[in-house]
């Protein structure tokens, strides 16, 4: 099973690009796991509570994680993750 | 500021959240820690007075001390100075000494407020070297940025959910912009387009110029000051979609308070949004915690963000001016455009009647005072929504050319 994680330009720099496959099963595991495999990564994709920060939204399939249960969202075989800065808007 | 002949250029911004610096550069976010980006004004800037302001043409660049470049701006050059209208009727209704109509209704060229942060981030763009604009809108900002890049000779790529007002769509696509309807909310469409700023280096107004282009909503606080004669109002109810124009009313006042331009103290901010996507209403009744996002259910559509970007800022700001926010039905708002229409008459879009609508109860919830002086910052204009208040209109009588169908008219009148 593998989904990929996709990041904004600003911060594929910190990986070895913009699209990371993972085997985890859920998207706060996702994330875990990209973290501790791209250390300056890690601070930047959650806050200190392991939570998402205020400013920085994940889309499971283009959905808004918020609505599907936050980082205990499930993740799928060919799920696509979408980390996108939230400032933006208005 | 630079001598008049200086190329126009675009400040270096900061962190709003970590305070960290960054460039002047088509990006919005921080590098270090994602949180939005602003623009750092130089400590040695001198910023002109009264008589100074007062001397320089009606549009938004008499302020320009205020507005984040160096050197001369060359776009959009005539917006700005809409007219501050005093509402006795409304006032009377409101239970407050005196109330005004900021009315953006009238905005040139596109009658929204959305023409002020257009013309400012199109300066951006222009210092920037890029030929192409975009944004993701839900219909102000499309007609803005349609009309100021075409008029600008550049290119632009428009994004807006599938199913806006009609004459949104129209009032967009006759500048001849690229215009995608997206299937989907606001909010599908502005995360589409954080994603395309990513890959084809545009400059989306709202995405990665938004540094940039958020400062020009300080105008309107600006022109609310000069054109009350240099003082402030007690209170100021504003419409909030991504909670921005809040924020930038209340840094604008804050402003011109520090430069000695007015005295007083900053005003009340009163926020209101639309019952069927009101987070940041409902984020300044908890106090609290992070804002929830929501899907939007509402006829007031330029207003419909159920993740707006600002909101917790704004959710700040109001709190701690010592003002609050209010939501209102659909059915209220469309109260709220024939009131302000019958009373003022100045016939506002949607939001508008968010606003007067969210103003009435905030008076009725106890919101203001006896003496307070309010002004209602209306956004938008209302040919841009018929729709809306189609149904609530009474059907206007057909008579044959004759003067006795007249008379009996006016005699049931009577």
């Amino acid at each position: 099973m593998s989904s990929t994680l996709f990041l904004p330009a600003i911060l594929a720099k910190f990986a070895d690009g913009n699209a990371i496959a993972s085997d985890a099963s859920t998207v706060g595991d996702v994330v875990a796991d990209v973290a501790a495999r791209y250390p300056r990564l890690a601070e930047r994709l959650r806050g200190a509570d392991g939570q998402p920060y205020p400013y920085v939204t994940f889309y499971l399939n283009d959905e808004d994680i918020r609505f599907q249960g936050g980082f205990a969202a499930t993740v799928r075989d060919g799920d696509e993750l979408t980390v996108v800065p939230a400032i933006a808007g208005g | 500021m630079s001598h008049a002949t200086e190329v126009l250029s675009a400040l270096p911004q900061h962190c709003k959240l970590c305070d960290c610096e960054a460039a002047a550069e088509p990006i919005a976010i921080c590098e270090r820690c994602l949180g939005p980006l602003e623009p750092t004004y130089p400590a040695d800037r001198r910023y002109p007075g009264r008589d100074e302001i007062a001397s320089r043409q009606q549009t938004i660049w008499r302020y320009r001390e205020w507005l984040p470049f160096e050197g001369e701006p060359v776009l959009s050059l005539d917006t700005g100075f809409t007219p501050l209208v005093e509402a006795p009727r409304l006032a009377e209704k409101l239970g407050v000494a005196r109330a005004w109509i900021k009315n953006d209704a009238v905005s040139h060229p596109t009658l929204s407020f959305k023409d002020r942060v257009v013309a400012s981030a199109l300066n951006a763009a222009h210092a920037f070297g890029l030929d192409t604009v975009g944004c993701a809108s839900t219909g102000n900002l499309a007609n803005a940025v349609a009309a100021q890049a075409a008029r600008a000779g550049m290119k632009s790529w428009i994004f807006i959910p599938e199913d806006l007002e009609e004459g949104k769509i129209l009032g967009t696509a006759i500048y001849g912009p690229n215009l995608v309807r997206v299937r989907g909310h606001y909010d599908d469409v502005n995360r589409l387009c954080a994603q395309l700023a990513d890959r084809f280096g545009w400059g989306i107004v709202n995405v990665n110029l938004r540094g940039y282009y958020g400062e020009g909503s300080k105008t309107m606080a600006f022109e609310i000051a000069e054109q009350l004669g240099w003082r402030l109002p007690t209170a100021v109810v504003a419409p909030m979609a991504g909670g921005s124009l809040v924020t930038k009313l209340h840094k604008g006042f804050g402003e011109f308070i520090r430069e000695g331009l007015v005295s007083g103290t900053a005003p009340r901010i009163y926020g209101a949004q639309a019952s069927g996507c009101a987070p940041i209403v409902r984020l300044v009744e908890r106090g609290e915690g992070p804002l929830v996002p929501e899907i939007p259910n509402t006829i007031a559509r330029s207003i419909a963000i159920g993740n707006p970007a600002d909101g917790p800022f704004a959710s700040k700001v109001i709190r701690s001016t010592g003002g609050w926010a209010a939501s209102v039905s659909d059915e209220a708002l469309v109260d709220g455009i024939r009131l302000l229409a019958e009373s003022t008459g100045i016939f506002t879009e949607t939001a508008g009647g968010v606003t007067v609508a969210a103003a009435l109860a905030l008076a009725w919830a106890g919101a203001f005072k006896a003496d307070d002086e309010v002004v209602l910052c209306i956004t938008g204009n209302g040919l841009k929504t018929t729709d809306a208040i189609r149904n609530a209109l009474p059907a206007s009588p057909i008579v044959n050319a004759k003067v006795r169908e007249v008379v009996a008219l006016v005699e049931a009148v009577h």
